[in-house]
């Protein structure tokens, strides 16, 4: 039983760590979302829901409505997507490839899979600075999508390898001595075997790619910009923190409703097993 | 078993590690090349390393990455353990909810975690300034930065680990006589060890690696490697980058290999 001592013993510290510099600046953030910028990077009162207008592209001063944030969020949301579904194309067949060697053989090719992996992200993203210059790609979209899938692609390999590694082959055999052609043998015996590394892999792949505001500002440039460059850009440049918390809100909010979509499919376990 | 794989799956795999390895070369290699500009080869040179060593701000960046690291991880690997033998313990009513705090940090874009954290700082700031008192973001601001995003990764590591033992065996060391700290120390502890090693190992190179929660909270006097590699970049490539980068590729490779070496199951004689 979890008495007050046990708990301060155990979960209490962590917890209220987390609470503290998890949930407390998240409502911060949440109140300066509703304040306005007085100075550079000030903030103060009055309180106003000017900022949220922004965000869903309502301009107060000339009392209109654009599209550039829709643009912004548009944008990232396909460049993330294209960026994951070319991480798929790499990584499925990869992970097959490595499952299928002998355990020496395995183990080598997950070493030299994690390398890249636990190679600092900055640096990986910077190597191919050197490598596009030459051909005139930095920046441009091309230089941010090769960028994320390079930066990515180890974290989609790796949840699917341990979804492949635990096929049961032999419901192959069955399909084939069923008659089944190779390609729906694979499709009905293989394929949802793999399905919760699939979609772990995916989302691995997807929610960084989302938010990052990384690739973009190294290989993208101006026209690439995302809505992590956005919000970035609001905590530098443009000194307007109330404005960057209403679009930090906004981006925290689509991942977490992906994530909930997900948790209602797979369950609370399926949703550890993702971490 | 004969495993068979099609041979145009095999190419396929060594084109993907191609496309791994290719920048992690180019970068080593750049690093050697005799030009201040580096998409042209002007022949062998060491010099970028002697610059590099001769940088004050690389060293001292290097300490602080280090410092950051080795403190964050120790107090993340003792609240994340703890954590995580709560979880694995107690049965709790408010698993769902806890679960979620701790997933909350490892799939919240890193960009959101680190303004949040900008403008609570500057909140507890204007807070404390009222009563006389102020600080600097940098060493401290950063290193409660990293703690929090690391407690998850190690408590969800410790509790996965001891997710196949019931509380039957603290019950038994129970049973014969130990202490509830006893039972602790020479039952709970042992087991949970290889997590709580794993636990701490992931949260030293997230706290190695991370730059955009640093960036955030760092300020403007304390630069780890990550935030010095981006700001040297923002100004253009430089090539002493490389021979720095190129130096982290190989202390990754080492520790990697290394870890490896030392983490494989010991075969049956």
């Amino acid at each position: 039983m979890l008495t007050v001592r046990r708990f301060f013993a155990t979960l209490g510290p962590g917890t209220l760590w987390l609470a503290a510099f998890l949930i407390v600046p998240a409502l911060v953030m949440l109140g300066y979302s509703f304040l306005t910028r007085t100075d550079l990077a000030q903030v103060g009162g009055p309180w106003t829901l000017e900022n949220w207008g922004r965000v869903f592209g309502y301009d107060a001063l000339f009392q209109e409505w654009t599209a550039d944030n829709a643009r912004v969020l548009w944008r990232s949301v396909w460049v993330a997507g294209l960026s994951t579904a070319l991480c798929v194309l790499m990584g499925y067949p990869l992970a097959f490839y490595i499952a299928r060697q002998d355990a020496r053989r395995k183990n080598l090719l997950l070493l030299l899979l994690i390398i890249p992996f636990w190679t600092n992200f900055l640096i990986r993203v910077y190597a191919w600075i050197l490598i596009l210059r030459p051909f005139d790609l930095v920046p441009s979209l091309t230089a941010t999508l090769l960028g994320m899938v390079y930066a990515f692609v180890p974290f989609f390999v790796l949840p699917v390898y341990s979804s492949v590694e635990k096929i049961d082959w032999r419901l192959l055999e069955a399909a084939q001595d069923l008659g089944a052609p190779p390609l729906r043998a694979f499709m009905t015996a293989v394929f949802p075997q793999t399905l919760p590394g699939l979609v772990a892999g995916i989302l691995l792949t997807f929610i960084p790619a989302l938010g990052t505001f990384v690739v973009s500002d190294i290989l993208g440039g101006a026209k690439t910009a995302l809505v992590g460059n956005l919000i970035q850009n609001q905590f530098g440049q443009a000194g307007d923190w109330p404005y960057g918390s209403a679009l930090s809100f906004l981006l925290m909010g689509m991942v977490l409703l992906g994530l909930w979509g997900y948790a209602r499919r797979a369950g609370q376990k399926g949703l550890e097993e993702l971490v | 078993m004969i495993r068979r794989t099609h041979p145009a799956l095999s190419v396929w795999a060594w084109l993907v590690y191609a496309f791994l390895y290719l920048p992690i070369i180019v970068l080593v290699v750049f690093s050697f090349n005799d030009s201040r500009f580096g998409a042209t080869w002007a022949g062998f040179t060491t010099k970028w390393y002697g610059v590099l060593f001769a940088r004050t701000d690389v060293r001292e960046a290097l300490t602080n990455t280090l410092t950051v690291a080795v403190v964050s991880t120790l107090i993340s690997t003792v609240l994340g353990t703890l954590v995580g033998l709560g979880l694995w313990r107690y049965t709790l009513r408010f698993r769902t909810a806890l679960t979620g705090l701790l997933v909350l940090p490892i799939v919240i874009p890193d960009v959101v975690m680190g303004v949040s954290l900008l403008m609570f700082y500057a909140f507890v700031r204007s807070g404390l300034e009222r009563l006389g008192w102020t600080f600097d973001n940098g060493f401290w601001t950063v290193l409660l930065a990293h703690v929090t995003f690391q407690i998850s990764y190690v408590a969800l590591t410790v509790r996965s680990r001891l997710a196949g033992y019931g509380p039957e065996l603290e019950e038994a060391a129970r049973d014969l006589g130990a202490t509830g700290l006893r039972s602790f120390t020479h039952v709970v502890l042992p087991l949970a060890l290889p997590g709580v090693l794993a636990g701490a190992l992931l949260a030293f190179t997230l706290s190695l690696d991370d730059f955009v929660v640093t960036y955030f909270t760092s300020g403007s006097g304390f630069n780890t490697l990550p935030v010095l590699i981006y700001t040297n970049v923002k100004r253009g490539v430089t090539p002493d980058i490389n021979a720095l980068s190129a130096l982290l590729v190989l202390v990754t490779v080492v520790a990697i290999v290394a870890a490896n070496a030392l983490l494989r199951p010991r075969r049956q004689p």
